[in-house]
């Protein structure tokens, strides 16, 4: 014991360990009213770091090259000690890090964790969220199949449309004047180090934001009014052990979930592995269908919903430029949807369907109803944002609790 | 000779188009358990697909060991002359004399099975019919224009498409086959409705065929993805512990959300 505690001393001599322990665990006060939704911020973290790991030992085999990478991709599944274990953990953890994240994202909306005082932790979310976007992008043109090829192709093309210096702009993020073995080794730089650092870099902003202002609840309401005689939050319990052992059993049931898919079900019917992507890239022939990989799915109905392909692209940028701003959209007086008018009730069940019908809209051909369909949730998507200042301003809120409802 | 006229019910379904232009594909039950299919199966993907279809990914000692063939008996009869059995089972056609002969260089088909599915392949087997119009003289129901001759019709026999007498349906009284010609239809663009029948018998019977077909689609299923079988058995003990494990977990955190109210 003694032993131990002179050796603690001696590290926090020099080292603030306990105090950063105390700090961001053993004394951060959490809301004792955590649901069900409060799961998913660890779920990301989880995911993060079994993308780091299971990205780590799939550098070891993977060859960045336009020659070999599809091949060393069946190498792993192949001939490398499961590899095909650590090949679906990574492949499958992209299409969970996005479930997870989408409905972290859709708690922060329901609950009102963007409003004051937490507005730099929605914004830091929000870089995370297009970091993602780049990295679990560049990551999908690694393996060299005809989707990733065809999928890059799409996507860069994007940034032809800029105005005068678009095609140089292409040619400059390809560094080629097509997408070639040039274009897969720079993605896999990107992909497996500096994105990834960037990532971490803006996990770590978005916690230490988080802890500084406390976390929000169901309720909306700050647990820091009503203390103790010694300074704790009367609704609130230590982060640890009470939200270490409660996150506990949301990952075991997570991991059971997320084990499922990948023992039984790793392509995801086309959806997390997608079929044409097991042919390997071939520059000479277009699949009849390019889609993106599904969680793209709803930026890629708004890229489509307009002819013009300049205008589409702003138009795609704006969905995601939007979200930046919603904390100072939002003029209600009470945080979470619980006290909110039924107006922005509805608003946000409707906003989370057609969201959902985005997504799904973006794997399907543009085609007739889609097209239409297409047309409907993206100006739906967008009414949400605009509409949001005046209803929350001018709608009757139900009056807020001064604890929280258990 | 129209004899083997109510076999045709099997094929049908593999002609009747879509609405969307897509071909209506026969259902095929995958079995990676069994061995003798998939066995069976790897003879016949030797013997008749890999001449121009290599499964370059995969390796010939361990399709041997997976599927349960000594590895003398594989270096005879499946490793081709040369070639090591630690190998990866390339071929020796060179890419741009086969798109000479077929104008298109034989696709390789370690992950044909994902790329198209075994209910593709099963079907797109089975549909070469005559053709003169083609340098192979065959076409493809499944496939249109394919370049690939009808690597199979020794064993399957000469299959022709046109009108024919196709079971439509079964007396409800007598149970006896009820017969229609195909042709008595039309199709969506008013086409007389032209079906695949064989007008002659190969080595196999139509059954016989069929099973044969499944046994090298079984097979290609295998290869695209050859730890199937494992990555289930191992899910299932992960399954098993993860649902062990939550016990302990909820208990621990009831016990520390005891006083919590």
């Amino acid at each position: 014991m003694s032993k131990m505690s002179d050796f603690m001393g001696w590290v926090d001599h020099r080292i603030p360990l306990t105090a950063t322990f105390e700090k961001h665990m053993s004394k951060y006060y959490a809301p004792k009213n955590f649901n069900f939704w409060y799961f998913f911020g660890v779920f990301a973290f989880l995911m993060l770091a079994n993308q780091i790991l299971t990205g780590v030992w799939l550098t070891m085999s993977f060859t960045p090259t336009s020659e070999d990478a599809f091949a060393s991709v069946e190498y792993i599944m192949r001939d490398v000690e499961f590899g095909w274990l650590i090949r679906y953990m990574h492949s499958t953890g992209a299409s969970f890090f996005f479930i997870v994240i989408y409905m972290h994202m859709f708690r922060g909306l329901m609950y009102g964790s963007y409003q004051k005082p937490r507005e730099l932790i929605w914004i830091f979310g929000m870089f995370i969220y297009v970091a993602l976007m780049a990295e679990a992008f560049m990551g999908y043109v690694l393996p060299w199949g005809q989707m990733s090829y065809w999928g890059a192709q799409v996507i860069i093309s994007l940034f032809g449309a800029i105005p005068v210096v678009g095609d140089e702009l292409v040619t400059w993020i390809k560094g080629d004047f097509l997408i070639s073995g040039i274009t897969l080794n720079r993605f896999f730089a990107l992909h497996v180090i500096a994105l990834p650092l960037v990532i971490v870099a803006l996990v770590f902003l978005h916690i230490v934001a988080l802890h500084e202002v406390g976390s929000n609840n169901p309720d909306g309401v700050d647990i820091k009014k009503y203390k103790d005689e010694e300074g704790r939050p009367l609704d609130g319990v230590p982060f640890h052990p009470y939200y270490t052992v409660h996150d506990l059993v949301g990952i075991v049931v997570f991991l059971f979930v997320f084990c499922f898919v990948l023992f039984f079900w790793p392509e995801g019917n086309g959806y997390f592995l997608e079929h044409a992507n097991f042919e390997e890239a071939n520059g000479l022939k277009t699949p009849a269908h390019i889609a993106p990989t599904w969680y793209f799915g709803a930026f890629y109905t708004i890229l489509r919903v307009v002819p013009d392909k300049l205008f589409g692209v702003i138009l795609m940028a704006a969905s995601i430029a939007i979200l930046f701003v919603l904390p100072w959209l939002d003029r209600s007086p009470v945080k979470s949807w619980r006290y909110k008018g039924w107006i922005s009730r509805i608003n946000l069940v409707l906003f989370g369907l057609f969201f959902v019908l985005l997504t799904w809209l973006g794997t399907q051909p543009a085609t007739g109803i889609y097209a239409k369909l297409g047309l409907i949730s993206t100006v739906v998507y967008f009414a949400w944002f605009i509409t949001m200042p005046f209803i929350s301003a001018k709608e009757k809120t139900k009056p807020v609790p001064e604890r929280v409802t258990g | 000779m129209k004899t083997l006229i109510a076999l045709v019910f099997a094929l049908l379904p593999a002609l009747t188009l879509a609405s969307g232009g897509g071909v209506h594909l026969d259902e095929m039950k995958v079995d990676l358990e069994d061995k003798a299919s998939l066995q069976r199966g790897a003879k016949y993907f030797a013997n008749y697909c890999m001449g121009c279809h290599s499964t370059k990914f995969a390796r010939y000692n361990r399709v041997a060991r997976d599927l349960g063939i000594p590895e003398d008996i594989m270096s005879e009869n499946l490793v081709f002359s040369g070639e090591n059995i630690g190998m990866l089972m390339k071929i020796a056609m060179r890419p741009e004399d086969s798109k000479k002969w077929f104008g298109a260089t034989p696709p390789d088909l370690t992950l044909v099975a994902r790329v198209r599915g075994a209910d593709w392949i099963y079907t797109y087997l089975r549909s070469f019919y005559e053709d003169d119009s083609r340098p192979y003289g065959v076409n493809n129901a499944v496939f249109k224009d394919v370049g690939m001759p009808h690597v199979l019709e020794g064993l399957q026999g000469k299959q022709v498409k046109g009108c024919a007498s196709v079971v439509t349906g079964f007396d409800p009284l007598t149970g006896r086959e009820l017969e229609e010609d195909s042709c008595a239809k039309t199709d969506h663009d008013g086409h007389p409705i032209e079906v695949l029948y064989l007008e002659e018998e190969g080595q196999l019977d139509a059954k016989g065929f069929d099973k044969a077909v499944a046994d090298i689609t079984n097979f290609l299923v295998y290869m695209a993805e050859p730890m199937a079988l494992e990555r289930r058995s191992i899910g299932f003990w992960v399954l098993l512990f993860l649902a062990i494990l939550f016990i302990p977990v909820y208990y621990l955190n009831r016990e520390f959300w005891r006083g919590i109210h």
